[in-house]
């Protein structure tokens, strides 16, 4: 009892404070600063909401540049890794359908990334090499040249931690977006 | 790889600097230095006497209790309460009892994924809450340790020092983090999921929260537990690599600042120093071998037309570089943090071998608070068989360590190993562990002795592969972490009780030294000897049996 009365009141506290009072203020300076971001990094088009800039979502067309592999099938409410160890032989066998998705054969090696599952199976970029790979497809779907589609890709492509991360990445949707707004 | 060095460096060193004026004033903190703030606490809780070990420890299991009867109660009950949007249904008493378990003891061992689990006032007013009074309890301890091996008359007020700490240290560090990570585009919303019809016209739905303040105190009280089901390596959760960068350093800053208030509060310094020399010999040894062993590309690619020439990226992301994986990995190990920026079920087998080394020794930093009071177990094993070596009555900072003291420093340290060896041999031997591998041969071993090892650690990290959320994981590993939890802080306070009892005798020329090197080395000997060494048979069965049979 003499230790149960200041644990209810320590309760009752920290509760209000570190919950409550903390909540509401890292609230209130996101979604008043940073909007946008505080909701998910929704982008919209012709008003209305076509996904997150940091979540990816499938393509399967040949009209676009596909994501990596997901373990997650693309899930937003239920992300999540492959878990298989690099040794395994069930991951040998995805990648090898992934590998034959892309025609890949020994002169024509695929960048790994795109036979990689992300972590949370929502990794929203794809590297350069693996979107340059993907542009002659994409180009011959759409009737442009290749070499437009190249220089959209190399225009999107960014380091994404400077000197400390410099292999350059892409974002998958935003890439396909301009690849819309290319055609026209 | 130079990019990988250069992130390193910038991680530890930079973090490393800014410990030192954390520290000094944690110490100020914790030595009564702003007795304004600590007038208000008394208030809060209606009076504060001095406590002794035995009233300290009674109080810290009064209000622990109150941690996880509230939670329980909170989360069994959360589909009939509000700020539910995503409707989320009612948990299974085994789950809502290990998750109890597991905040309360700031494990953050999570056997479902939060976006198909929780409702916001669950993940906020519970799990979220826990994670900033459990890291106050274990800051707390360590405070009340100190007091005793400076030689206080009593160990101060377990009430006070919560405030203390929870509001005092972990709330204004955790406003700053989570208003950065908001700027980077962690969300903060209360609003459910988003629907959005995708550019291919499927149905996407966009799971969501208020994640950025989550996250902050996640990282900072060595909790780990994630918002969402992948941890850190949801892009909502860690949108860029600057992201990245603030919650790496997030996970083991308090947790080293710990090293220099322990040292200031003792008033030996100098003795803090040897401390976190050795402690960081040990977490660079573990990040170069980390980052070394996972150069390696991934091996199921190896006879495929596929690209290889940055390491093993199954499991990892792209936007948070490569160093990214085997980094974290170590440091939420080397701490007992256990949120991860990788899948670690995926990283290479040797590599994958690393972390679980951080959580057998669990002190190189450790956990805020419970990292430095493990390695007190083993300063005063290391001072108690550097004693027995040179025929003297073994002696720390003038306080004599004898059978009393040692007996109980052995049950707190070999409570370890029997915890995660054998509750890995009976989960390797039965259904239980072996019908919810996701992995076969040494690998599915690993899954097991990873989530004890985890769960005894009270780390939370997994190799997530693993079934886990079933009745008989649940409550084992449930009951694994509330016994590593409390042995570990209680025990520790008893032996420094004892110590207070004792007459205190002068230092002199023939006292053992725990300022040079000499102690150093002899302390790094113990922890390896008997932290680790141990393990070994074990390790030898899991990753090191799949390394040597399955990599090329």
């Amino acid at each position: 009892m003499q230790y149960l009365l200041p644990s209810l009141r320590l309760w009752a506290v920290t509760l209000l404070v570190c919950v409550a009072g903390y909540t509401a203020l890292v609230l209130g300076f996101a979604q008043s600063v940073v909007p946008d971001r505080a909701n998910g990094s929704i982008i919209m088009a012709q008003g209305k909401p076509i996904g997150s800039a940091l979540v990816a979502q499938d393509f399967t067309s040949p009209r676009y540049i596909w994501p990596r592999p997901s373990a997650a099938d693309y899930n937003g409410m239920g992300a999540a890794g492959s878990n298989l160890s690099p040794t395994s032989p069930k991951l040998a066998a995805r990648a090898a359908e992934a590998v034959a998705r892309y025609g890949a054969k020994p002169a024509n090696p695929v960048p790994a990334d795109l036979v990689a599952a992300s972590g949370g199976g929502l990794d929203p970029h794809i590297s350069l090499a693996g979107a340059l790979y993907q542009a002659k497809r994409v180009a011959q779907a759409r009737g442009l040249s290749d070499a437009s589609v190249r220089a959209l890709i190399e225009r999107h492509a960014f380091a994404p931690g400077g000197a400390f991360a410099p292999d350059p990445i892409v974002n998958v949707l935003e890439l396909n977006l301009a690849l819309g707004r290319l055609e026209r | 790889m130079l990019a990988s060095i250069l992130t390193i460096t910038l991680i530890i060193g930079g973090t490393a600097l800014l410990s030192w004026p954390l520290g000094r004033y944690m110490a100020a903190l914790f030595s009564g230095r702003f007795a304004r703030a600590d007038r208000l606490f008394t208030h809060a809780v209606g009076g504060a006497g001095r406590q002794d070990w035995t009233a300290y420890a009674l109080a810290l299991a009064a209000f622990n209790a109150v941690m996880f009867g509230f939670t329980f109660a909170l989360l069994a009950t959360q589909h009939l309460l509000p700020l539910n949007p995503d409707g989320q249904s009612a948990a299974s008493l085994d789950l809502v009892f290990n998750t109890a378990a597991s905040f309360t003891t700031n494990t953050n061992l999570q056997h479902y994924s939060g976006e198909s689990t929780w409702s916001y006032l669950a993940q906020l007013a519970a799990l979220m809450w826990l994670q900033f009074v459990s890291a106050a309890t274990g800051i707390a301890a360590l405070a009340a340790l100190a007091r005793g091996i400076a030689g206080k008359p009593d160990m101060g007020n377990f009430f006070i020092d919560v405030q203390r700490a929870a509001f005092g240290l972990l709330l204004p560090m955790a406003l700053v983090l989570a208003a950065l990570l908001a700027l980077t585009g962690v969300p903060m919303t209360l609003a459910g999921a988003a629907h959005v019809t995708t550019l291919e016209g499927t149905a996407q739905t966009i799971a969501r929260g208020p994640v950025a303040a989550f996250v902050a105190i996640k990282q900072l009280g060595s909790n780990g537990g994630g918002f969402f089901g992948p941890n850190s390596t949801h892009p909502l959760e860690n949108p860029d690599f600057w992201s990245n960068l603030l919650q790496m350093s997030a996970i083991i800053l308090i947790p080293m600042a710990c090293v220099w208030m322990f040292g200031r509060m003792i008033g030996r310094p100098r003795h803090a120093g040897v401390i976190f020399g050795v402690m960081l010999a040990l977490l660079l040894v573990k990040v170069t071998a980390a980052a070394a062993f996972e150069q390696a590309p991934t091996q199921a690619f190896a006879d495929l037309a596929v690209t290889q020439d940055v390491g093993n990226l199954e499991g990892k992301e792209l936007r948070l570089g490569a160093a990214t994986g085997p980094l974290w990995a170590v440091l939420t190990t080397a701490t007992s943090n256990g949120s991860v920026g990788a899948m670690h079920d995926s990283l290479n087998p040797l590599t994958g071998l690393v972390p679980m080394a951080g959580m057998w020794l669990n002190e190189t930093f450790g956990g805020a608070g419970v990292g430095m009071i493990n390695m007190f177990l083993y300063i005063a094993l290391a001072v108690f068989v550097a004693g027995m070596m040179v025929g003297r009555t073994p002696e720390y900072l003038g306080h004599r360590i004898e059978g009393r003291e040692m007996r109980l420093v052995v049950l707190a340290l070999i409570s370890h190993p029997l915890l995660i060896l054998g509750g890995t041999a009976l989960f390797a031997a039965t259904p239980w562990g072996t019908d919810m591998l996701n992995n076969g041969g040494a690998h599915g071993f690993s899954e097991i002795l990873y989530e004890f090892s985890s769960a005894a650690a009270n780390n939370g990290s997994g190799f997530e592969g693993l079934g886990d959320s079933t009745v008989p994981w649940n409550i084992a590993t449930g009951l694994v972490m509330l016994i590593a939890r409390f042995l570990p802080i209680i025990v520790p306070l008893a032996i420094v009780g004892s110590l207070m009892a004792k007459r205190r005798s002068a230092e002199s020329a023939g006292t053992l030294s725990v300022e040079g090197p000499t102690f150093g080395v002899m302390l790094l000997i113990t922890i390896l000897i008997f932290g680790a060494l141990t393990f070994f048979p074990a390790a030898a069965l899991g990753p090191i049996a799949e390394h040597t049979a399955l990599m090329r």
